[in-house]
């Protein structure tokens, strides 16, 4: 980047240029923030209760479509709740999701990522091909499948959902931190901390981790994206937030059987998920871009 | 090549073992005893109860549990479903050649459309083609598969009446014996007039959404993968030469190109598995996804548990294979 170059320039002020001119970035980013805002004041903007059931407006229309009304702006489930309503409630339960699933890999797959590399000897060495397996067998089972496998096995619910999520997407945290660490490793101004006699822990955590960050930060909005997905497909496929919770699959599995008469109660929730994972990819895609030119999403 | 061939081989073992493992753990956990869940609420004898237990050896300590069911895995043995009391391997390998078919088609699906995607992407870089294309990928690759499914069954199915809603052949007209498990290939060996085309009109939207994810990565693959060898030397001199454009692109890139894209389309196996999953219960395809599903639902553990272990094989399968091909095009992989 040629702002890059320029000494006067912070990164800070570099970064945020380069994500400036990408225009589907920041198209990304505003729609995220604009979702993230509906999602953290959803008991003020939405008009109802998620749960609140109108039992004289059961499927009702939305405001455009034939019998529609402007009671109703999205129209109303088979149970009568507001949609507009649930979709808002459903962006902070995706959106939380998704945050905890990253949050949660990212802390983890940091602190098992460095301890592929931390240790010297025999309990290094072992330490590396352990972590290393167990990541490589997440990876060989396909996600959905071993999401699947976990919800069965500990029960549907919420937090469940982000268990399951969580482990799935944890070897692509592990995997880079790992990667990135090794290549740091080798430095010379890692060479240079550890003769300056700096521990193994802040060698870790001070000195190198921060040269990581990068491609992780990348990989954590990517993957806010992914967890939403799988999340909902999960849902959908009646493995995750149980009903009556607001959860865009959840909802999606709910309508599946009105999909002739009320399409708009299959298309909107689905909708909903489409916009917010585009959105989120394309800030992700700016990011990267922003952030390493070099790096290329596989 | 033989030591590179056996050194992958032996990295597959463990991994193996842990797939084992990890299932048996898992499957111990879940809530619920399968006795209970087969004797259902009317309830039995205590004797009948411990009878059962036994025939399912749940009186056994948890570790020779372990070594019975790592030794039958073995033997090619992977329980026997409770719902329906047969071999979990013979109903898999009934209904393997539906997910097989579905995911080929998906497949297929993707590769013809997502190469020549990304060859123009690339050719015509930062055109308006490449914006679209590139947007459209970045669609494709945050759809969720299940909705798209439900959209195109509401329009193209419920609205448009172009495609049946569910199913693999229209089961009222059509009956054959399966040969191959392929209904497509099945149908045509039939000879029954309309046969093929009630298989294919079938498979046509489950191979759509299941190839959307493929696709739009593979899309997106195809076009860094040629962008990156279009920038090389012997394309400059390609040009240089006076070769028309369609030479250049097509001919001398897209082969250097497509050594990538070849891997990325292997390592695509596990993410269409996933994706069957999810497919198949949309359009009641008869595959291992749905059955996987339906497995859950009646608590049947030796089949979700076989059926985990079985698909993962399929991958891991896969996956090397995928290896294995490409330590024998690129040298350097082998001795890396």
């Amino acid at each position: 980047m040629a702002d890059a170059a320029q000494p006067d320039l912070s990164p800070l002020r570099a970064f945020w240029s380069a994500f400036r001119e990408n225009r589907g970035a920041f198209g990304g980013f505003v729609v995220v923030a604009l979702i993230v805002l509906l999602a953290v004041f959803a008991d003020f903007v939405s008009p109802y209760s998620p749960t609140e059931q109108f039992r004289d407006a059961v499927r009702a229309a939305p405001a455009w479509a034939e019998g529609g009304s402007m009671r109703f702006l999205l129209g109303t489930d088979s149970l009568g709740r507001d949609m507009l309503t649930r979709l808002l409630h459903g962006a902070r339960i995706s959106l939380f999701i998704g945050l905890a699933v990253m949050g949660v890999s990212f802390v983890v797959g940091v602190l098992l990522g460095l301890a592929c590399v931390s240790f010297q000897g025999m309990l290094g060495s072992a330490a590396d091909v352990l972590i290393t397996r167990v990541m490589d067998l997440i990876m060989a089972v396909p996600s959905l499948v071993l999401a699947i496998l976990v919800v069965a096995v500990l029960g549907p619910s919420l937090t469940n959902t982000i268990v399951a999520v969580t482990i799935v997407s944890l070897p692509r945290y592990v995997r880079l931190v790992r990667a990135s660490a090794l290549a740091e490793l080798g430095r010379d101004y890692v060479t240079a901390a550890r003769v300056a006699g700096v521990g193994p822990l802040r060698l870790m955590f001070v000195t190198v981790l921060p040269n990581c960050l990068s491609p992780l930060i990348v990989q954590a909005a990517l993957g806010v994206s992914d967890a939403i997905l799988e999340a909902a497909a999960l849902g959908f496929l009646g493995l995750g937030a149980q009903p009556p919770t607001a959860e865009w699959g959840t909802m999606l599995a709910d309508a599946r059987e009105f999909i002739r008469s009320d399409p708009w109660l299959v298309t909107l929730p689905g909708l909903a998920i489409l916009v917010t994972v585009v959105a989120i990819n394309l800030m992700g895609d700016g990011l990267r871009d922003a952030l390493d030119p070099k790096m290329r999403r596989s | 090549m033989f030591r590179f061939l056996l050194r992958r081989l032996a990295l597959t073992v463990p991994t193996f073992i842990a797939l084992m493992f990890v299932t048996f753990v898992a499957i111990r956990m879940v809530p619920g005893d399968p006795v209970e869940v087969r004797v259902g609420e009317r309830g039995i004898s205590a004797e009948r109860l411990a009878m059962f237990r036994h025939e399912l050896g749940l009186d056994q300590p948890v570790w020779k549990q372990f070594l019975d069911y790592a030794g039958q895995l073995l033997r090619g043995d992977f329980g026997t479903s409770l719902a329906t009391n047969q071999k979990v391997l013979t109903e898999f390998a009934a209904l393997f050649p539906a997910t097989l078919e579905l995911a080929a088609a998906g497949m297929l699906f993707a590769v013809l459309l997502g190469l020549p995607a990304g060859v123009v992407a690339a050719a015509k870089r930062g055109s308006v083609y490449d914006q679209t294309l590139m947007g459209l990928s970045v669609t494709g690759y945050s759809m969720p598969i299940f909705w798209w499914g439900l959209l195109l069954i509401m329009f193209v199915a419920e609205r448009w009446g172009l495609t049946p809603v569910s199913g693999r052949i229209d089961l009222i007209r059509f009956y054959f014996e399966p040969v191959t498990g392929f209904m497509v290939i099945d149908a045509w060996l039939s000879g029954q007039p309309g046969a093929v085309k009630s298989a294919l009109h079938h498979l046509v939207l489950p191979a759509i959404v299941l190839g959307t994810i493929p696709l739009a990565v593979l899309a997106r693959m195809t076009r860094s993968a040629m962008l990156e060898v279009l920038g090389e030397d012997y394309v400059r001199t390609a040009r240089a030469k006076g070769l028309p454009a369609w030479r250049v692109v097509g001919v001398h890139a897209l082969r250097n190109a497509l050594i990538p894209v070849v891997t990325v389309i292997g390592l695509q196996v596990g993410a269409l598995m996933a994706g069957a999953v999810l497919t198949e219960t949309i359009f009641s395809w008869p595959g291992v996804g749905k059955w996987l599903i339906e497995s859950i639902g009646r608590r049947d553990y030796p089949a979700l548990q076989g059926g985990v272990m079985l698909i993962s094989s399929v991958v891991i399968g896969v996956n090397l294979l995928v290896d294995l091909t490409y330590g024998l095009i690129n040298p350097r992989i082998r001795h890396g």
